[in-house]
């Protein structure tokens, strides 16, 4: 908008050009004020830390024999070491069941607090938001005790139906278990944004529905999901990049269930080890880029896909 | 215009200073404890000003240091009293694992390290062969040499080179619960043999859980492999960059299968160790064994067990033998002073490495309360330390039955320079062995790749 004005006042003032070129000057410098700011703190805890570690996933550091050029050297060693690969095979079986979970809870909250008011459904939805509200690792704590055998519930609610409780920390059933953690933290997240774009939809499109027939489940199914598609991408994509950054819930848990879960359970797990765990920068470094790359083609696989419906880029 | 523009101006100033405020005060002021002492002035874990301790003499010198015994506030605050010449700012910046992650960041960093750190013996050559810690032969080793028997003096050395200052020892032996093993009419296991006819018999009775096969405890695995005559490492100091790695080997694969069935018929738990299911496990009578260290009892009482209507159920006895007629004994754990590469000045952190924890006030609150199993000779040889009726096990003279022969017993170990990297893999295999994917020996050979993998790729010739 600025821009337009300016570049029209210039092309029809063209007295005083000594003038005009000084106040442009200072309206320059006063921009460069403005966003220098932002330039400085997003160069300095951005911009450098990833192209010192892009730079640091470039070299090699030996016990017995030091510091290396290796080039791309981490990289192939990356996408050939079994470690890294089952832990982003994990992160994506996780996402394929996780992320469809979430988004259906979260809908189907969402269109129920819509479509009824009173007071309950205001309380509720404040409840429902709640989850998210509580920092990840106190969450992942809290339901560590939860799945214990002898803090949680899980004992006594199996004991009435005298079946031995699940185990959610034993190999077959982590998965599970942090499906259920992850759900619960996010599900009400994603539901009020979901609400949100509930409430921006044009009221009088429920009363020509309404009108034309169409009953309750009608107008929720063709009428309101079809319009808040944008915000249901948007969701998809945070949960896509979120869940394959998966970290702190099972390196919470890990401190209950180290057998089962391992330090290369996840890829950012597996950097953070080699990194701080094994001083091993270099490849920690090279780790985190790779899992950047694969986050970064899951999400332009999954933006491809769906770009018919892709509004809200 | 131009007061707008000042404004202005002055208001991106107000917000940049407020950025900086962000940034942590390096300068040594801010500390609640004070500490500004002429070496205060550094960054990270050396920061001087913040002590977790009171420093009082502000003008002598301070040396930092990184801690985490129970009692370690006495500790310091005993060795700052006594002392004259030097002070101690501390500061518990978590147990194990969590202290090593953080020292490993500084070392790499090249700043951030205290100039004394507590590490477990297993763990000194994983640093030392970062240089990171200092030989302190040099500084005073002659003085305090005849303190500390030559096993442990062996633990914390390699080479001709000493690194470190014993402080407690981890003889290991099998605690158990009294009350169990008289309603089932058992005898306290001398080989593990027994333990395992011990274990069914309890079972079938109908008893608890006989032991645990913790996945997150490979140093127990360790120590229990060699126990059967393993020797994982083989290691000479003056060619660092030559190693042998010996983990599949009969011993190693037998202790692993012996584990493994136990796990396998369900006589044993396979619980993560140190974590609340498995102490309140403990606390219910779950486990009637307790295969662990002299520390376990101090351990133990500090998490809640053999208090209230559970005290005095608890017995130890020595460490169940594969051949009882040579009889092993190997330790679990059991720490080290040493003084780090960065310390401004070597020869005042060695002074304190000596002695904190080495005055007689200490060294009894420390085994009064079974937080250590000291190895220093004035406690070790006390008469009052060795005939000690230990509560926790109902009046039991357990040092002297079963904890000081152990520790007279054991003879070191070599311990790998990757520590960090074998413990994890051997977490990973024990796993497999319980979830019932690898028999034990093949777990054995499995870890034996592993590591040798990765000592190749870490550039070791290995043997």
């Amino acid at each position: 908008m600025t821009l337009l004005v300016k570049e029209s006042a210039a092309s029809t003032q063209e007295k005083a050009p000594k003038i005009r070129g000084k106040v442009r000057l200072r309206e320059h410098l006063m921009g460069w004020v403005f966003v220098g700011p932002f330039w400085l703190v997003f160069l300095a805890l951005l911009i450098a830390p990833l192209a010192y570690a892009l730079y640091l996933s470039l070299w090699q550091k030996k016990l017995i024999g030091g510091t290396s050029f290796v080039f791309l050297g981490n990289y192939v060693k990356a996408f050939t070491d079994p470690t890294f690969l089952s832990g982003v095979w994990f992160v994506v079986r996780f996402s394929l069941v996780a992320i469809p979970l979430q988004i259906l809870v979260a809908l189907a909250m969402a269109l129920i607090v819509d479509a009824v008011t009173s007071l309950f459904t205001r309380f509720s939805r404040l409840m429902i938001f709640l989850p998210y509200a509580i920092p990840t690792v106190i969450g992942a704590v809290m339901w560590g005790f939860l799945y214990s055998k002898s803090f949680g519930p899980l004992t006594d609610i199996f004991g009435l139906f005298g079946a031995p409780a699940p185990d959610f920390f034993s190999k077959n059933l982590i998965f599970y278990g942090l499906v259920n953690v992850v759900t619960w933290q996010w599900a009400g997240y994603y539901m009020i944004i979901l609400y949100a774009a509930l409430q921006g939809i044009d009221p009088t499109l429920y009363e020509a529905a309404r009108m034309d027939g169409a009953g309750k489940w009608q107008i929720a199914l063709r009428i309101k999901i079809p319009l808040i598609a944008p915000a249901l991408l948007l969701i998809l994509v945070f949960s896509l990049i979120g869940t394959l950054q998966f970290f702190n819930e099972p390196q919470i848990l890990r401190y209950l269930a180290a057998g089962t879960i391992a330090p290369g359970f996840t890829p950012n797990m597996y950097a953070y080890q080699q990194a701080f765990g094994l001083a091993n920068f270099n490849y920690g470094s090279a780790i985190s880029f790779a899992l950047g790359g694969v986050v970064f083609v899951c999400v332009y696989a999954f933006l491809f896909f769906t770009r018919k419906r892709r509004s809200f880029f | 215009m131009k007061t707008k523009r000042l404004l202005v101006t002055a208001a991106m100033l107000a917000a940049a200073s407020a950025l900086a405020a962000c940034a942590p005060d390096a300068g040594g002021g801010g500390g609640a404890a004070g500490g500004s002492a002429p070496a205060a002035n550094d960054a990270g874990g050396n920061n001087a000003s913040n002590c977790t301790n009171t420093i009082s003499k502000k003008d002598l010198p301070v040396v930092t240091f990184w801690g985490w015994y129970p009692n370690m506030q006495l500790v310091v605050d005993n060795f700052n009293k006594q002392n004259n010449e030097v002070q101690v700012c501390w500061t518990n910046v978590g147990q194990g694992g969590d202290e090593y992650d953080k020292f490993q960041t500084a070392i790499s960093a090249g700043t951030g390290a205290p100039d004394v750190i507590m590490i477990e013996a297993d763990r000194i050559p994983t640093f030392q062969i970062q240089k990171a810690l200092v030989d302190i032969k040099q500084y005073g080793f002659d003085a305090v040499k005849a303190n500390y028997s030559d096993g442990a003096w062996k633990d914390v050395s390699i080479g001709g080179a000493v690194y470190g200052v014993p402080v407690d020892g981890g003889p290991m032996a099998m605690i158990y619960r009294k009350d169990v093993f008289d309603k089932y009419k058992i005898t306290p296991p001398k080989t593990w043999a027994e333990y395992e006819q011990a274990a069914q018999k309890v079972k079938d009775a109908g008893g608890p859980l006989f032991g645990d096969l913790g996945a997150n405890v490979p140093a127990v695995m360790m120590a229990l492999q060699i126990q059967k005559g393993a020797s994982p490492y083989t290691y000479d100091p003056a060619q660092p960059e030559s190693i042998g790695i010996k983990l599949n080997d009969q011993a190693s694969k037998e202790v692993l299968d012996y584990w493994g069935g136990l796990a396998k018929k369900g006589l044993v738990g396979t619980q993560d160790q140190f974590t609340p299911e498995y102490i309140a496990g403990v606390v219910n009578g779950k486990y009637a064994t307790y295969i662990s260290a002299a520390w376990a009892p101090g351990y133990l009482t500090g998490a809640g067990v053999g208090k209230g209507e559970d005290t005095g159920k608890w017995a130890v006895a020595p460490l169940p033998q594969w051949d009882s007629a040579n009889p092993v004994q190997v330790n679990w754990g059991g720490s080290a002073f040493s003084v780090t590469s960065q310390a401004k000045n070597p020869e005042l952190a060695a002074k304190v490495a000596y002695g904190l924890y080495a005055d007689d006030e200490s060294l009894t609150d420390g085994w009064t309360n079974q937080i250590i199993f000291p190895l220093n000779l004035k406690a070790l040889n006390s008469s009052e330390f060795v005939d000690l009726k230990v509560g926790f096990f109902d009046g039991q003279q357990a040092n002297k039955e079963v904890y000081v022969p152990a520790a007279n017993a054991y003879k070191g170990m070599t311990y790998a320079p990757f520590g960090q990297y074998y413990f994890d893999a051997m977490t990973k295999q024990i796993s497999a062995v319980i979830d019932g994917s690898v028999s034990g020996a093949q777990a054995a050979d499995r870890l034996q790749e592993d590591v040798v993998g990765y000592a190749k790729e870490q550039g070791f010739t290995v043997q």
